[in-house]
């Protein structure tokens, strides 16, 4: 089990609920796992989000490993200049 | 995971962190290098572009029928002229022409192809436009008003809950933070609340947006076009346009800055729909006036921003609201702008609520470090007024607070090693930090942060016959880029930076490329260019062994030359570049390097700006007396360009402080669209720009690069009105800090006095 | 509409045009010659990137007429170097990584040159009031400066007299 944060408003469509606990070993299957348990957060994870893991912010790495030691946190998808 | 580990400490390089000549500056300085607008076609016709002349206005009918017989014009495009969508792109659809409604003045309406530009004039004037003016909002305040009028009557704000039954103009809701706040002032000795407002600004480039278009019968295009990302403008084009990707060909001309501004496409489409049509080549050009009105500004800003601390100036909480414009379209940078704006700090306890909110202004577009320099601007106002209240040296103040490796953000994640700390030991160690000042002379200090990203990139490499390589990359060169690209090319290979020649490929000849933004070419297109020279190493390796008989893993590759890897391996000569390209032919063919990834682990980057002005209480005028940048670049590859954009983003944020914004009157149409009357910063208006380049690499980087092209834009809004407010004795809390602010600022405290 | 016909000099070279009557000598320039060097900015005057001298003074040409170019002598960013010697100003540019995008150069070096023509020691102060009609978004003018001070010492010196 790893532990997932959301950050910013992703919580609302996750009725207010700001951490996870899922069966993931990988940044797909932590998006795939929040998306079945959160079906309101499922088009908002597709559209992209961004993914810190240890505070290195992934913007688009479904294989990216992640293990219960590691911090991660939902943010949404940035964009730059 | 850090490529490469052996980055964790901090290396010694023959050619990274020299300054030599950039490959493409002849061509700069001799007036040979090929801008957006300086192609031309056999048969090209001008393309023109009719505009609203209204903030908000139904468009009952359009009638070209004239302009469709006046000789000389050959194609006339309006909304029916593209199909229309409902996914992301749709946006972008209705924002490059109107359909059924403008929402902005400068909002495209319809364009036209002509045999010459005053036929083409003559054409627009001649395409009837029947407009049934609606009431318009420019103002975010107002336009969040319930009875404000209605951009678009089916946008629902999200991100609330109950989700809102009616629409409005507010897009969505945003909101980041952690701890309790009411908390956190509860244990604070001191509570500071302000309100501030920043107006819009324009990225300014010099170079208008400007492309030339072709599309034969057989459904293929070619387009030439100033942008930041060609691969963007072929995919959007490809699909507004309906054509297979394959068959648009995009070619990205040298870009006359960009800054953002270049990020999304306007004129492409129209000129490819243009030049289907009329089934010749078509330019089109925008004009200055254009590019105010119809390109991407930013947002104008509306916040209150709360900071409580202990006596000794260590922050207990932040709760901020930030309420971003975006104009026509949702989109305004409230959510990684605010989060970027707040993040130089350690907050035990922080709210950030956001709102994205449409109004009757052209679509904003990213301008370097999207929204972050407003937030920005807040945070570090109220910082500087708490330092002042309890008489703390404002980079003390901030030390106490800085965020640094192991911090928890405020916008959630823990941040790995990161150089806030550094830029603010430099900025108090700077000279400029001990300068005495006189009479209405004031100091202003600020820090900023910007993410930094990757994202996806392709570079190859390719050896020539001689022992030289051709480097070619897909990200348009904004700033110098390809120089940074020789560099790192050579360092890998060992080579002289003269024997590698860097070039921006086309679509067609490399695969997908990311835009030129998030301050990420230099990292992104860098690595990759480290990785492509790595991998044709290994390639020389294996030709060398091939010759020698030895195993592949027997040869080593040392500053240009292929190596046996010790005693045992061999006693061969060293084999060079040179003759191991020469014999190319004989040893299997042609050598490249080549990758391809998604780069993460940007890095992000950290600054702090001094600056100091001096106000003249008669006129308002501010006079900038010395700057300072300190920044962390993690490595700078070539220090005169990481130097250039430190003074860049800076005098850009100086602008912005002092004289930049959009001015709009009760019709809702902008009253200063050109460089007159929209004032950036002149070469008489500045002093020199010091700088300081901090170095705390980046382990996500073999070298430790970051980005370094947004950060720099942060700091300077509240650095100058730090140093102003410290000038006049007055907070000031409404940007840009013009003349006539200053004077009504100074007239308020005279009134005060006397009162 | 009827052309005009219009005998100059642009970078030494004799040359003929036809042009309309409202079409600026930036047009001509850029249009009809093949003379892309200078920019078209803002084409009211305010950004200098179209900067050319007539008879040796510094005009944007998005001001002037083609037709007004008519027994002058146009010089443009294509004469600046001699064959393939630089400029000192040109050189100086590179050296001191005086562009980023180089969108407004050619303007600055134009301008430039014909501040050192007439002040061959100027000041900074000099340096940036004579160079105010020039915009750089990308630069902050300081390395512009620096290249411009530069030069101006080299070109005393005497070393490369252009």
């Amino acid at each position: 089990m790893v532990r997932v944060k959301l950050g910013g408003t992703l919580k609302t469509w996750a009725g207010g609920q700001t951490e996870f606990d899922v069966e993931a070993t990988n940044i797909r299957e932590v998006l795939d796992r929040l998306g079945e348990a959160h079906p309101r957060l499922k088009p908002l994870l597709e559209k992209g989000v961004a993914v810190a893991i240890d505070g290195e912010i992934y913007r688009n790495a479904w294989f990216q490993p992640v293990t219960p030691a590691n911090e991660i946190y939902l943010l949404p998808m940035l964009a730059g200049g | 995971m850090p490529l490469d580990p052996a980055t964790q400490k901090i290396r010694a390089f023959d050619q990274v962190g020299t300054r030599p000549l950039r490959p493409d500056g002849l061509d700069k300085v001799t007036g040979r290098a090929r801008f957006g607008a300086d192609a031309t076609a056999p048969g090209m016709l001008v393309g023109r572009i009719l505009r609203s002349p209204h903030a908000h206005a139904r468009i009952r009918s359009i009638d070209a029928t004239k302009a469709e017989a006046l000789p000389g014009v050959k194609a006339v495009v309006t909304s029916k002229d593209f199909a229309d969508r409902s996914d992301d792109l749709r946006d972008i659809l209705v924002n490059i022409m109107a359909r059924g409604k403008a929402l902005y003045e400068g909002h495209t309406v319809a364009a036209v192809a002509a045999t010459s530009a005053s036929v083409a004039r003559k054409a627009l004037k001649l395409i009837k436009v029947d407009y049934e003016v609606l009431p318009h909002v420019t103002d975010v305040d107002l336009a969040m008003e319930p009875d404000a009028p209605l951009l678009h009557d089916d946008l629902i704000t999200s991100g609330v809950e109950p989700v809102p039954t009616k629409p409005s103009n507010i897009a969505r809701k945003i909101e980041f933070g952690h701890g309790d706040v009411d908390k956190g002032f509860a244990e604070a000795d001191l509570v500071v609340e302000r309100e501030f407002k920043t107006e819009a600004t324009h990225q300014g480039y010099i170079e208008p947006h400007a492309c030339l278009a072709s599309v034969g019968s057989d459904g293929q295009g070619e387009l030439w076009v100033c942008t930041q990302g060609h691969y963007m403008v072929r995919d959007v084009c490809a699909q507004l346009l309906g054509m297979d990707v394959s068959k648009l060909r995009v070619t990205a001309s040298e870009i006359g800055g960009g800054f953002g501004g270049k990020t999304t496409v306007f004129i492409e489409p129209v000129a490819l729909a243009l030049s289907r049509k009329a089934g010749r080549p078509v330019k089109v050009v925008m004009t200055r006036d254009e590019v105010f009105r119809a390109s991407g500004p930013t947002s104008s800003t509306s916040m209150r921003m709360k900071i409580g601390v202990k006596k000794d100036g260590r922050i207990t909480a932040l709760d901020a609201l930030l309420k971003y414009q975006g104009g026509a379209f949702a989109g305004a940078p409230v959510d990684y702008g605010g989060m970027a704006g707040v993040a130089c700090y350690d907050y035990p306890n922080i709210r950030v609520v956001g709102y994205d909110v449409v109004t009757n202004r052209p679509k904003q577009a990213a301008y370097r470090a999207p929204g972050a320099p407003m937030t920005a601007f807040a945070v570090e106002s109220v910082i500087a007024e708490i330092a002042d209240t309890l008489k703390l040296d404002p980079i003390e103040m901030r030390l106490k607070n800085a965020a640094k490796e192991g911090t928890k953000s405020a916008y959630g994640p823990t941040f790995g090693p990161v150089g806030l700390v550094e830029t603010l030991k430099a900025a108090k160690a700077h000279p400029n930090y001990k300068v005495k000042l006189g009479k209405n002379q004031g100091r202003g200090i600020a820090s900023g942060f910007w993410f930094n990203f990757g994202g996806q990139t392709c570079v190859s490499l390719n050896l020539n016959i001689d022992g030289t390589l051709a480097l070619a990359v897909g990200t348009p060169d904004i700033g110098g880029s390809r120089a940074s690209m020789c560099l790192m090319a050579a360092e890998e290979l060992g080579i002289p930076y003269e024997n590698v020649r860097a070039i921006i490929a086309d679509t067609s000849s490399l695969g997908y490329n990311d835009v030129t933004d998030g301050s990420r070419v230099t990292f992104a297109s860098g690595m990759a260019t480290i990785h492509a020279a790595r991998d044709a190493i290994k390639k020389l390796c294996g030709r060398a062994a091939k010759v020698w008989g030895i195993p592949e893993e027997a040869v080593v590759w040392e500053k240009g030359f292929a190596k046996p890897s010790g005693a045992n391996a061999g006693n061969f000569e060293p084999m060079s570049l040179k003759e191991l390209a020469a014999n190319a032919a004989k040893t299997g063919g042609p050598i490249a390097g080549h990758y391809e990834y998604n780069a993460e682990n940007a890095g992000p980057s950290f600054a702090t700006h001094v600056v100091d002005v001096e106000v003249d209480p008669e006129t308002g005028f501010t006079k900038v007396l010395r700057y300072l940048v300190c920044q962390d670049a993690g490595k700078a590859v070539h220090p005169s360009y990481v130097e250039g954009q430190f003074q860049g983003g800076a005098v850009q944020g100086i602008g912005w402080a002092l004289n930049e914004e959009y001015i709009y009157g009760a019709d809702g149409r902008l009253q200063n669209a050109g460089f007159l009357d929209y004032r950036i910063p002149v070469a008489s208006d500045l002093p020199m720009i010091d700088t300081a380049i901090v170095e705390v690499p980046n382990p996500g980087h073999p070298y430790g690069v970051r980005g370094v092209g947004e950060t720099s834009i942060v700091p300077p809004m509240a650095a100058v009105s730090n140093a102003v407010s410290h000038a006049v004795g007055i907070r000031l809390t409404e940007s840009p800090m013009s003349p006539p602010r200053i004077l009504k600022a100074l007239g308020e405290q005279a009134a005060r006095k006397a009162g | 509409m009827a052309g005009t016909h219009v005998k100059t000099t642009i970078n030494g070279d004799s040359v003929e045009y036809v042009c309309e009557a409202d079409e600026t000598l930036l047009d001509v320039l850029r249009n009809r010659l093949a003379l892309t060097g200078a920019k078209e900015g803002c084409g009211t005057g305010d950004c200098g990137a179209c900067s050319v001298t007539v008879d040796g003074r510094l005009v944007c040409s998005c001001l002037v007429l083609g037709v007004e170019a008519e027994g002058r002598n146009v010089a443009t960013i294509e004469g600046l170097a001699q064959g393939e010697h630089l400029h000192p100003l040109q050189r100086k540019f590179l050296e001191h990584a005086a562009l980023q995008c180089g969108i407004c150069t050619p303007g600055f070096l134009v301008a430039a040159k014909a501040l050192l023509e007439k002040n061959p020691d100027p000041s900074e102060h000099e340096i940036r009031f004579w160079l105010a009609g020039n915009l750089c978004r990308c630069t902050g003018y300081d390395k512009i400066v620096r290249a411009v001070q530069d030069a101006a010492a080299e070109m005393r010196g005497g070393r490369h007299a252009a």
